[in-house]
């Protein structure tokens, strides 16, 4: 497991995204509310780019006239054929035990933190004094 | 279960992902695709190729199709203009507008050898003004040969007709059909009367004689719902009742024995599915065996005949949950009468390099990518 840095925090505004590119995996990279969330940037059913998907939300009814909208801007929507996945944890919405979407864990660390650890930054000059989105892989 | 938000932008593109699909290697072999959707960025775009006449009558009246939402869909699509989100060209150029975007985005991008134009919108057809429809078809030929094929051959147009009018039709086909910049003549599939009735038997002969095949395309303007059932309420239907559409048509042209009269006409069936075709031979052979006193004039099995005069394009790709199922139904309907077609820029496209199942094998990948469209389409 490697540890990538990705992009500057300040980069992606929350509800923003930006694909990156780690060991030749491209990679959809979401702020949702301040949360780093990143998924394979590949539909597993015909292999749209997730990135260029709508951020949606969850409805759920509990019978009819009666329903919540929740979860905002944490469910892609694949610009294709309109899979959805869960960008918590890459399962569709429809079928989570088949069909899913590889998602990788985030987190943002302090530049002065990085001389200290494994980290592999492809694309960047990391500052001591800036905060980075990490991404495992 | 989701509702829609606003798409943001990409907010950075890094140079490490650059080229939309640096992740997966582009498909060795060329494909020849039966179903592109042009458009025009606006419509006057079409100005050049119309009359003063026609253009004042098309500000003032408008298209005139014998069901309503003549100035969009009977049925909400699944995206706007029905379109692949990612396929809007810059500046908002409406999807398969833009000509270099399209270039990129989609010849490039899925390694297209040949991709066949079907005009959808605007095209005129079974308009109930018939000169005006007949004037808005040449329109659109016009404008797909110039603003397409000229500036790049990979492109190849469809002589749009107004089929429920045979002799303009005809009028249009030998107007157009010396320029090789057309590769079919196109229809669509739900016509005043069904597709096999004598009144358009003209214009098969006449696509016959000029040696180019009849495109079919799912939809048509005839006041025909979709289903035989009347208009059902949702998308999701029309998009099953294609198919249903599209046997109807296809029986009419096997039990008006339209192949036996016409033996070079080819036709190919467009976006409709194509699962449906081998259960509708086995049904017509076995009402022809029982019956056939009823139609002398057919004179060999129907599958039979259909088997070497119909092709079928392969999207929307049927998805059964056992891939040797799908292998099953194209075996039946015949691997050599498949094409396959993507209809970009639309978002229910197949990409060529992921809808066909692998076990099909290269040989018959091939085919039904490339080799089969060879032997059909004027290219």
């Amino acid at each position: 497991m490697e540890r990538h840095v990705v992009a500057k925090a300040g980069d992606i505004p929350p509800g923003e995204r930006k694909l990156v590119t780690v060991r030749g995996r491209e990679i959809a990279l979401f702020n949702v509310d301040g949360d780093y969330l990143a998924i394979l940037n590949r539909c597993p059913h015909q292999g749209g780019s997730l990135c260029r998907g709508k951020l949606v939300g969850l409805v759920e009814a509990d019978g009819p006239g009666t329903y919540r909208y929740q979860r905002k801007g944490e469910i892609v929507r694949c610009p294709w054929h309109g899979w959805e996945f869960d960008l918590r944890t890459g399962k569709s919405y429809c079928d989570p035990a088949r069909t899913w979407v590889t998602s990788y864990a985030t987190s943002v660390e302090r530049g002065a933190h990085m001389q200290e650890g494994p980290f592999v930054a492809e694309t960047f000059e990391v500052k001591v004094e800036e905060d980075y989105v990490v991404i495992e892989v | 279960m989701t509702l829609d938000e606003q798409t943001p932008p990409i907010t950075t593109e890094t140079p490490a992902s650059q080229g939309r699909r640096a992740s997966r290697p582009r498909p060795r072999l060329g494909i020849i695709d039966s179903d592109m959707h042009p458009t025009v960025r606006t419509i006057g775009e079409i100005k050049p190729f119309l009359s003063e006449r026609w253009w004042r009558y098309l500000q003032s009246y408008g298209p005139r199709p014998k069901h309503g939402f003549a100035q969009g869909d009977p049925y909400p699509k699944a995206a706007p203009r029905a379109a692949r989100r990612d396929a809007w060209g810059p500046n908002g150029a409406q999807p398969g507008s833009d000509l270099a975007f399209t270039r990129e985005h989609y010849l490039d991008a899925y390694n297209i050898e040949f991709s066949i134009m079907a005009p959808l919108q605007p095209t005129g057809q079974a308009d109930r003004n018939l000169d005006f429809g007949a004037a808005i078809s040449s329109a659109v030929n016009d404008w797909q040969r110039a603003k397409w094929c000229a500036p790049e051959p990979r492109f190849k147009a469809s002589i749009v007709i107004p089929y429920e009018d045979p002799p303009a039709a005809i009028r249009e086909i030998e107007r157009c059909a010396a320029d090789p910049a057309f590769a079919q003549i196109l229809m669509l599939a739900r016509t005043f009367e069904p597709l096999g009735a004598r009144k358009y038997w003209p214009i098969y002969e006449k696509a016959a004689e000029v040696g180019l095949p009849i495109g079919v395309h799912v939809f048509g303007y005839s006041g025909h719902p979709v289903t035989g059932a009347g208009w059902p309420s949702y998308y999701i239907e029309e998009m099953t009742g294609h198919a249903g559409a599209c046997q109807a048509g296809v029986a009419s042209l096997a039990m008006q024995g339209v192949f036996e009269r016409i033996p070079k006409l080819k036709m190919i069936i467009i976006e409709g599915g194509f699962a449906w075709l081998a259960a509708l031979g086995w049904r017509l052979d076995q009402h022809w065996a029982r019956h056939r006193d009823e139609v002398p004039h057919v004179t060999r099995p129907p599958s039979e005949t259909l088997r070497s005069h119909l092709w079928i394009s392969t999207q929307p790709m049927e998805e059964p949950e056992r891939a040797k199922q799908l292998l099953d139904v194209m075996g039946w309907i015949g691997f050599d009468r498949l094409l396959m077609a993507t209809d970009y820029p639309h978002w229910d496209f197949d990409d060529p390099s992921f809808a066909l199942p692998r076990a099909l094998g290269p040989e018959v990948q091939k085919a039904i990518t490339s080799g089969n469209a060879r032997g059909v389409y004027r290219l």
